[in-house]
């Protein structure tokens, strides 16, 4: 399997507006494989979003190297080799639900046919036909979501940058678009997926490695192999597979939460 | 995860019959006014335009006749010749209106594609800004009666005295729109910027596609201001220009000759406000039909 993102020795630190420095990555080294589900967790401020963002280009590293399919992550950017999903759906208010999934497409200068096409066939996947000309107010957050999803699947990526997508949502939409992003990832055949949650139980149902960060600054605590069977199904959560692993998690995260105090 | 969940209804979704309250609460307000300017005059009538109270005279002669006519008066004053023998009021107000109100445009168009292009600039240079912006406000601190002389002068010079009033109409309507249209270009959401990054958009794409109607709202807040500040510029800017066709140059005859008849100034004064609320309601109608997105009603 080819490797598509590689971080070496990756430290980040910000400048607070007192002058302060915070120090909120220190030496990652990861790989990422062609296919893999990986997630990144670890108790809040961590800096799993900043990792996150480091890879979209959004935020430059500090030190250490990175590349994103080969290239730079500035290059891979302006290649469009991803598509992001942000915590709050960012939705634009003034566009209608299909014409919110052809944002990107209409950037990309794609024909208005091409365009039609896609977002509707998008918004099937993430099951909102029928919602097409809706006003993102209109629909649930749940909804929401699912449209932007749509919207960062619509140019076709072969990577997918998710910022805690569903922790805005209840448990039981969680775990429907749960089941949701799996299907998704099954059918986009080999797209990788890097997903940032502080949600257990979600990292170890929907992954195929948990990427374990100890509290600010964030090191990779511990990389966890998450070897239950494919396709994950509901009945998965009740295995004892399941429940080993998720106690695996938490004993990483815990370890890393006690050597440090619980001040989160 | 079905797709055959209907979404919530919005809480903010207007019941039919509250479409007709906000109409209906104006035409009460400006009946309870006429209600309350005929009660005065019969409260200064009744009492012989002094009222004693305590040993204290209270002056009411502006009550009477001569300084506050009934309403019947000013209506009756609008279908009564403008001058001796000359064609009834109303229809001197009409053209004067039209004439005003196309000078109003013109500034306003002028006026509001300099605020645009300002705003537009400030969004993209943080350094013109910060340099420009002091004499973008101060420019409003000068009084438009001290700068409207000057441009008709230099428009005199220039051979072209007809463009004056646009002008200095532009002068104040460019200010409201620099403002608030900046303010809606500069005050997207952080992650929605972002998003367009993600997709390594150019700045025309995200001027186009983000700023601009993330301005909308305030854009027209702005247009608003300006239509109505639009008429007050115009209606400036005729008086020193000398233009004798426009609802400045009849308020200032109507004030000159007010004690031949009071009326006809009030008639004037009547018009030139219906004027602004005219080019006011057209710019809120057609934001009715842009904004359409939008959960709930504004202003």
């Amino acid at each position: 399997m080819t490797t598509i993102i590689e971080m070496n020795h990756l430290s980040k630190s910000f400048r607070t507006k007192d002058g302060s420095s915070v120090h909120a990555l220190d030496n990652i080294d990861l790989d990422v494989k062609q296919g893999e589900f990986i997630s990144l967790i670890g108790p809040s401020g961590c800096g799993k979003s900043t990792l996150l963002r480091i890879i979209a280009d959004l935020i430059a590293p500090s030190s250490g190297t990175i590349t994103v399919n080969g290239k730079p992550p500035r290059q891979a950017r302006q290649d469009r080799d991803y598509g992001f999903v942000f915590q709050n759906a960012t939705l634009y208010d003034w566009r209608t639900v299909i014409k919110n999934v052809e944002l990107p497409l209409e950037i990309m200068n794609y024909s208005r046919e091409q365009r039609d096409h896609r977002a509707r066939e998008m918004l099937a996947m993430v099951e909102l036909a029928g919602f097409e000309d809706k006003y993102p107010w209109q629909l649930s957050g749940g909804m929401q979501q699912r449209v932007s999803i749509a919207r960062a699947l619509a140019f076709q990526p072969r990577l997918l940058l998710m910022d805690e997508p569903f922790g805005a949502l209840d448990e039981m939409t969680r775990e429907r678009m749960n089941n949701e992003l799996l299907r998704i990832w099954t059918e986009m055949n080999e797209m990788s997926v890097i997903f940032v949650t502080h949600s257990i139980a979600e990292a170890v149902y929907l992954s195929t490695r948990v990427v374990v960060l100890s509290p600010r600054p964030g090191r990779i605590a511990e990389i966890i192999d998450i070897d239950l069977p494919q396709p994950r199904t509901p009945e998965t959560r009740d295995s004892d597979a399941y429940f080993h692993l998720t106690s695996r998690v938490r004993y990483a995260l815990r370890g890393h939460m006690a050597s440090h105090g619980f001040d989160e | 995860m079905t797709a055959s969940r209907v979404p919530s209804v919005p809480p903010n979704t207007k019941q039919p019959d509250s479409r007709w309250r906000t109409p209906l609460l104006s035409v009460v307000i400006v009946l309870g006014l006429a209600l309350l300017w005929e009660a005065l005059k019969a409260f200064g009538a009744s009492n012989g335009y002094a009222l004693t109270l305590g040993g204290l005279t209270i002056d009411l002669t502006l009550f009477n006749d001569a300084q506050l006519p009934h309403l019947s008066d000013i209506a009756r004053a609008f279908g009564e010749p403008a001058q001796r023998n000359g064609e009834p009021l109303y229809q001197m107000l009409f053209s004067a209106g039209l004439y005003t109100l196309s000078a109003a445009i013109k500034g306003f168009v002028i006026g509001g594609a300099i605020g645009f292009v300002l705003a537009v600039i400030f969004t993209h240079s943080s350094v013109l800004q910060r340099g420009m912006m002091p004499y973008v406000v101060a420019s409003q601190t000068v009084p438009i009666l001290a700068i409207a002389p000057m441009v008709v002068i230099w428009m005199g010079r220039a051979g072209n005295v007809e463009l004056s009033v646009p002008i200095i109409t532009a002068y104040l309507t460019f200010f409201p729109v620099t403002i608030y249209t900046l303010r809606g270009l500069t005050n997207v959401p952080p992650t929605a910027l972002e998003l367009m990054q993600t997709y390594a958009a150019s700045k025309w794409a995200i001027l186009i596609k983000l700023r601009l109607p993330n301005a909308l709202p305030q854009i027209f807040t702005a247009l608003k201001l300006a239509a109505t500040s639009s008429v007050v510029g115009a209606i400036i800017g005729e008086l020193p220009s000398g233009i004798q066709d426009g609802i400045g140059i009849a308020l200032l005859n109507f004030a000159r000759y007010y004690n031949q008849s009071p009326p006809r100034l009030f008639a004037t004064i009547f018009a030139a406000g219906l004027l602004g609320i005219l080019f006011f309601s057209v710019i809120a109608v057609i934001e009715r039909l842009v904004v359409r997105w939008r959960a709930e009603e504004s202003l």
